[in-house]
C-alpha cells in the first residue's frame, strides 16, 4: 500500500516539476484562456446572467481540452515505456488524474476571476458560484483525462480527443448549467442538493472506470 | 441459434401481428394522444430494441476485454451498428408522432437531446474505430471506449430527464412512457409482439451482418 502511495506521489511530482521546469502548458493555457476571454468581452461586453454561465461553462470545456490533452500526447513512446518497467498501470493514470485536477482547478479559478474581471459578475451567492466552479473543473478533468489516455492511442489524436469527448460531456456540461443557475437567483432551486450529489456520484464513477479499464490501454 | 430458423419464423409472424393488430385493434381514448398512441408500437418498442442491442454491445466488450478473442469484437461492432439503426429509426418515429401532437418534428425536449446524445456517442465510437490500423489495438481501444461511454450515458439517460420537466408521455417512474396510458388490448400487443419482435429483427440483422464479417475474414485469411 505504501509502496503504491510512494509511486502515485512519484509520478505526480514528475508532472509538477515539468511543468513548474518548461512552465510550457501552465502557461499556454493561461494565455488561451486570457484571450478567449478578451476576445469575448470585445465581442459581448458584459452579457446577462443567461448569457454569461452558459459561456462561461464552453470556455471551461475549452481549457479543460487544451490543459488535459497534452498530459497524455506529451509523452513519448520511450517513455511510456519507461514508467510501464517502473510503475504500475494504476498509479499512472491515478497520478495524472491527480494532476490533471490540480491543473484545471487552478485553470478553473483563473478563467473565473478574469470572467469576473472582464464580463461582469451577474451572480447573486459568489461563494456557491465558486464551489460550483470547482466541482466542475474537477468533473471535467476526470472526464477529460480519461478520454485522453484513449485518444493517444488513435492516429490524429487532437481531432480524435474533440469527437470523443464532446458528446460524452454534453450531460454533464447541462448539469453543471442547471446547478450553477442557483447561484444566479436569490431563491432557492429544488433538487439542487440531488443535482450536486448525481456530479459527485458521476466523478467517482469515473475515477472508478479509469483505475479498472486503464491497464487494458497501457499494454501494447 | 444462428443457423435453426424458428425464431426467423416468429419474428415474421410476431411483426405482422404487431402491425395489422396495433393498426386495428382497439385503443383507449386519451386527451391529446388519440389514435397517436399506436405509435407505442412502433417508437418505444424501437427504443426498448437500441437499450438491448448497447447492453449486448457493452457485454461483449466486457467479455473481449477479459479474453480476446476477435469474436467478441465483432460482435461488439455489430450490436452497436445495430443500435445505431434503432436509434436512428426511434427518433424519426418520435419525431414524426412529436409533429402531429407536440405541433413541433423537435422541440429540444431533455428525452429528445439525451437520445441525440446517446447516438452521437456511438457514431463517435465507429469514427474511434476507423482511426486505428492494427487489429488488436483497434478492438482494445474501442472496447474500452465503448465500456466508458455505456456507464457515463446511460445513468444520465436514466436519471437527468427525471429531474427535468418535458413534454414527454411519463414524467415519473418510467421516463419513457407511462404505462398507465395503456389498457389490456394494448398490453397484449405490447409485451408479447412489438418488443420481442422489433429486437428479435434487430438480431436478425446483426448476424446477417456476422456472418458476412466472418466470410469475409475466411476470404482475407485465404488471399
Amino acid at each position: 500500500m505504501s509502496r503504491t502511495a510512494h509511486h502515485i506521489i512519484a509520478l505526480f511530482k514528475k508532472d509538477l516539476l515539468l511543468e513548474i521546469r518548461q512552465q510550457y502548458t501552465f502557461y499556454g493555457v493561461l494565455l488561451y484562456v486570457a484571450s478567449t476571454i478578451f476576445v469575448l468581452y470585445l465581442a459581448m461586453g458584459q452579457p446577462e446572467s443567461m448569457v454569461w454561465n452558459g459561456l462561461f461553462w464552453v470556455i471551461q470545456l475549452f481549457i479543460c481540452i487544451n490543459a488535459v490533452a497534452k498530459s497524455f500526447l506529451q509523452e513519448s513512446r520511450g517513455r511510456m515505456l519507461y514508467f510501464y518497467s517502473i510503475a504500475g498501470a494504476r498509479n499512472f493514470i491515478t497520478s495524472k488524474l491527480l494532476f490533471n485536477m490540480l491543473l484545471m482547478l487552478a485553470m478553473s479559478l483563473i478563467s473565473l476571476f478574469l470572467f469576473q474581471l472582464l464580463m461582469g459578475s451577474p451572480m447573486e451567492k459568489m461563494g456557491m458560484f465558486i464551489g460550483i466552479t470547482m466541482l466542475g473543473g474537477i468533473s471535467l478533468s476526470l472526464v477529460f483525462t480519461f478520454l485522453a489516455a484513449i485518444a493517444a492511442k488513435a492516429q490524429q489524436q487532437a481531432a480524435i480527443m474533440a469527437i470523443l469527448g464532446f458528446p460524452i460531456i454534453i450531460p454533464q456540461l447541462l448539469l453543471l448549467m442547471k446547478i450553477s443557475n442557483a447561484a444566479f437567483a436569490d431563491v432557492v432551486q429544488a433538487g439542487l442538493g440531488q443535482m450536486v450529489w448525481l456530479m459527485a456520484g458521476l466523478d467517482l464513477m469515473v475515477i472508478f472506470l479509469a483505475l479498472i479499464l486503464f491497464p487494458f490501454l497501457w499494454k501494447d | 441459434m444462428i443457423r435453426r430458423n424458428w425464431w426467423k419464423l416468429l419474428c415474421i409472424i410476431l411483426l405482422v401481428y404487431t402491425c395489422i393488430a396495433g393498426l386495428l385493434g382497439g385503443v383507449p381514448e386519451l386527451h391529446i394522444l388519440n389514435e397517436t398512441i399506436r405509435n407505442l408500437y412502433f417508437h418505444v418498442s424501437m427504443w426498448f430494441a437500441m437499450m438491448i442491442f448497447f447492453f449486448i454491445s457493452v457485454w461483449n466488450a466486457i467479455r473481449y476485454l477479459i479474453n480476446p478473442v476477435q469474436r467478441f469484437d465483432i460482435l461488439s461492432l455489430a450490436y452497436a451498428r445495430t443500435g445505431i439503426i434503432f436509434g436512428v429509426l426511434g427518433l424519426i418515429t418520435g419525431a414524426i408522432w412529436a409533429q402531429y401532437t407536440w405541433g413541433k418534428a423537435w422541440s429540444n425536449d431533455p428525452k429528445q437531446v439525451g437520445a441525440a446524445i446517446a447516438l452521437l456517442i456511438y457514431f463517435a465510437y465507429l469514427v474511434l474505430r476507423n482511426s486505428m490500423d492494427d487489429l488488436d489495438k483497434r478492438a482494445r481501444v474501442s472496447a474500452v471506449y465503448n465500456i466508458f461511454a455505456f456507464a457515463l450515458l446511460f445513468p444520465t439517460l436514466w436519471i437527468v430527464p427525471r429531474m427535468l420537466e418535458s413534454l414527454h408521455p411519463g414524467g415519473m417512474g418510467n421516463p419513457g412512457f407511462d404505462p398507465k396510458d395503456m389498457d389490456s388490448r394494448m398490453r397484449l400487443i405490447f409485451w408479447p409482439a412489438a418488443v420481442p419482435g422489433w429486437t428479435l429483427l434487430g438480431v436478425w440483422i446483426t448476424m446477417l451482418y456476422v456472418r458476412l464479417q466472418r466470410l469475409k475474414d475466411k476470404m482475407f485469411q485465404n488471399g
